[in-house]
């Protein structure tokens, strides 16, 4: 009796405490998503949506082959962007972990890494203009030495320009994680690994990297889940001549055409949601914070 | 210490560009913002002015900016305290488990990794279904919690991860009541972290775009009123406006960063045991 007694007061507190996250969560999070699953079976005429229970709008969805375009699309900067962060987040997490020897400068250089996370996404991608375009700094720098004859097109509103985007704003998201897994990899097993004869890079690729991976996979979730649901970085990297998942929706809405943008927005979760169910296979994340 | 391997300089050498890639556009705009009044949004500089800035606060050649400012720095604040307390509440309600809280942990996560465009499209929907008008202050409000909130409590559970319980039982075993535990007890021995989840809260909240943007309603906020100027303004008065948010951007974290540093010294200072255990 005083067990359960007990439980149920530890139950009770628990639910007081988490009632404001949840409160929001649910009004919110899960309402929201409910309601877009509902109106994704609605009817829309030009100007308004109807209550209906209809497929017509994954139909329509399914039955075009631009969907799959931009499916693709969206797959391929995820995974392009996946790669590119996870060299480069691995490499600085790892100077920052394991080169930089007083506690004082590895916090004050991981923290030049990560202010930038507080600033403005939308001025971090208008900064590039002034590099990119065609009478940009890269392009004068490329023409000055004699690299090109003519300016290079493609640096702006280009695949480009979006991936290169992605990756500005995105790698902070692979190094935080590494770094903390990392930080927390006990220097003796890199002693031994020495002391055994590996070479700097077999040690990484035999002692490192397998210690880091919840790191390298909670990074990947972020980095993947960022990009696939993205639309305001592929519109102004583009210079909105290339779409993916999150265009496609902002495109319906801008029509009015709520129960289509609903529709793909229900497809683009459940991608997004197989994705990271597949990767939490790899990882707890409770048990690395 | 042994010296210093070669392939430490390598390493060095790309942290470098690594850090000019990330802060050199920030940089470049900066200059750019001081172009002179003839110039344009590319080198070279057409001599140097404060021409664009003075731009800035006219209203007619860029709209209400500084309304928009107003609201987000008003908005930033309501997220920020409402963070840092839902937070705090939840990461204390983390510490043992009750019924549902391995599926509110994840439908936390759910929040944390969502298309952005998702909240925003929902809770539009909701509200216009609901006959309410969308606001920053109600829809706004709710949408970037969702975002700063996952930040929030996983911060909160990372804390309270490393969290010795022996200073709470001591407190109790004095005779201290739940709340005065956590007030004497708990909050100030996690007060640096505090200000963590409040700068998450506030910064997240201030550059916030896509869960904003069809919630807000008819009166912008910062972010969104940026985004209106990149298809119709082309002179360098959108640098100009980009450098001050930055520069403010840059003075909020410095200012949580500082106060954080006074937190840590003033413990130090007055050799207070907090977080130390029973001096």
């Amino acid at each position: 009796m005083q067990r359960t007694a007990n439980k149920l007061s530890a139950d009770l507190s628990g639910w007081l405490l988490s009632a404001p996250i949840a409160l929001v969560l649910a009004v919110f999070l899960l309402a929201p998503i409910a309601m877009i699953v509902i109106v994704s079976f609605w009817g829309a005429t030009e100007y308004s949506i109807y209550p209906d229970f209809q497929f017509e709008n994954y139909e329509f969805l399914l039955g075009s082959s631009v969907t799959y375009r931009v499916f693709l699309n969206t797959f391929k900067y995820a995974a392009a962007t996946w790669a590119i962060t996870l060299v480069v987040g691995f490499i600085v997490a790892y100077f920052l972990a394991f080169h930089v020897r007083s506690l004082k400068w590895q916090v004050a250089l991981f923290l030049l890494c990560t202010i930038p996370f507080w600033t403005s996404n939308i001025i971090r991608m208008i900064s590039w203009i002034p590099f990119l375009g065609r009478n940009g700094l890269a392009n004068s720098l490329l023409l000055s030495t004699g690299v090109v004859d003519e300016p290079v097109e493609w640096l702006l509103f280009s695949d480009f320009s979006v991936i290169l985007a992605f990756v500005h704003l995105y790698t902070l998201f692979m190094i935080v994680p590494i770094f903390n897994t990392m930080i927390r990899i006990d220097k003796s097993l890199i002693e031994a690994a020495v002391d055994a004869g590996a070479s700097g890079l077999q040690t990484v690729w035999h002692v490192v990297i397998p210690l880091a991976k919840p790191g390298i996979m909670i990074g990947t979730i972020f980095v993947v889940t960022l990009v696939m649901g993205d639309f305001i970085t592929v519109r102004f990297m583009s210079g909105s001549q290339s779409a993916n998942m999150g265009r496609m929706i902002q495109n319906d809405i801008g029509l009015l055409q709520y129960p289509s943008a609903s529709a793909t927005a229900v497809i683009l979760l459940v991608t997004v949601l197989l994705v990271i169910g597949i990767l939490l296979r790899f990882v707890d994340i409770r048990s690395e914070l | 210490m042994e010296p210093r391997s070669r392939s430490f300089y390598i390493l060095a050498a790309f942290f470098a560009v690594f850090i000019a890639f990330l802060y050199g556009p920030t940089v470049v705009i900066g200059v750019l913002s001081f172009q002179g009044a003839g110039g344009g949004l590319t080198f070279p500089m057409r001599g140097v002015s404060l021409h664009w800035f003075h731009e800035l606060f006219e209203q007619q050649a860029v709209g209400d900016i500084w309304a928009s400012f107003r609201r987000s720095f008003l908005l930033g604040l309501l997220v920020m305290v409402a963070t840092v307390v839902i937070s705090v509440m939840g990461g204390l309600a983390f510490r043992n488990r009750f019924v549902g809280s391995t599926v509110l942990f994840y439908v936390v996560i759910v929040s944390l990794i969502i298309p952005s465009i998702l909240v925003s499209l929902g809770v539009g929907l909701i509200w216009s279904r609901a006959g309410l008008d969308v606001h920053w202050s109600t829809s706004g409000l709710g949408a970037q919690l969702t975002w700063t909130l996952p930040f929030g409590l996983l911060i909160m559970l990372a804390v309270f991860n490393r969290f010795d319980p022996s200073y709470e039982e001591a407190a109790r075993d004095q005779g201290a009541s739940s709340w005065q535990t956590i007030r004497h007890v708990v909050l100030p021995i996690i007060a640096p972290s505090l200000i963590g989840v409040a700068l998450f809260g506030f910064t997240l909240s201030y550059d916030e775009f896509a869960r904003t943007l069809l919630t807000s309603g008819s009166q912008n906020t910062l972010p969104l009123e940026i985004f209106g100027m990149t298809t119709n303004v082309t002179t360098p008065v959108l640098y100009a406006l980009g450098t001050l948010t930055t520069g403010f951007s840059f003075l909020v974290i410095g200012l949580f960063l500082f106060v954080v540093w006074l937190v840590d010294d003033k413990r130090r200072k007055s050799g207070s045991d907090a977080g130390k255990g029973m001096a």
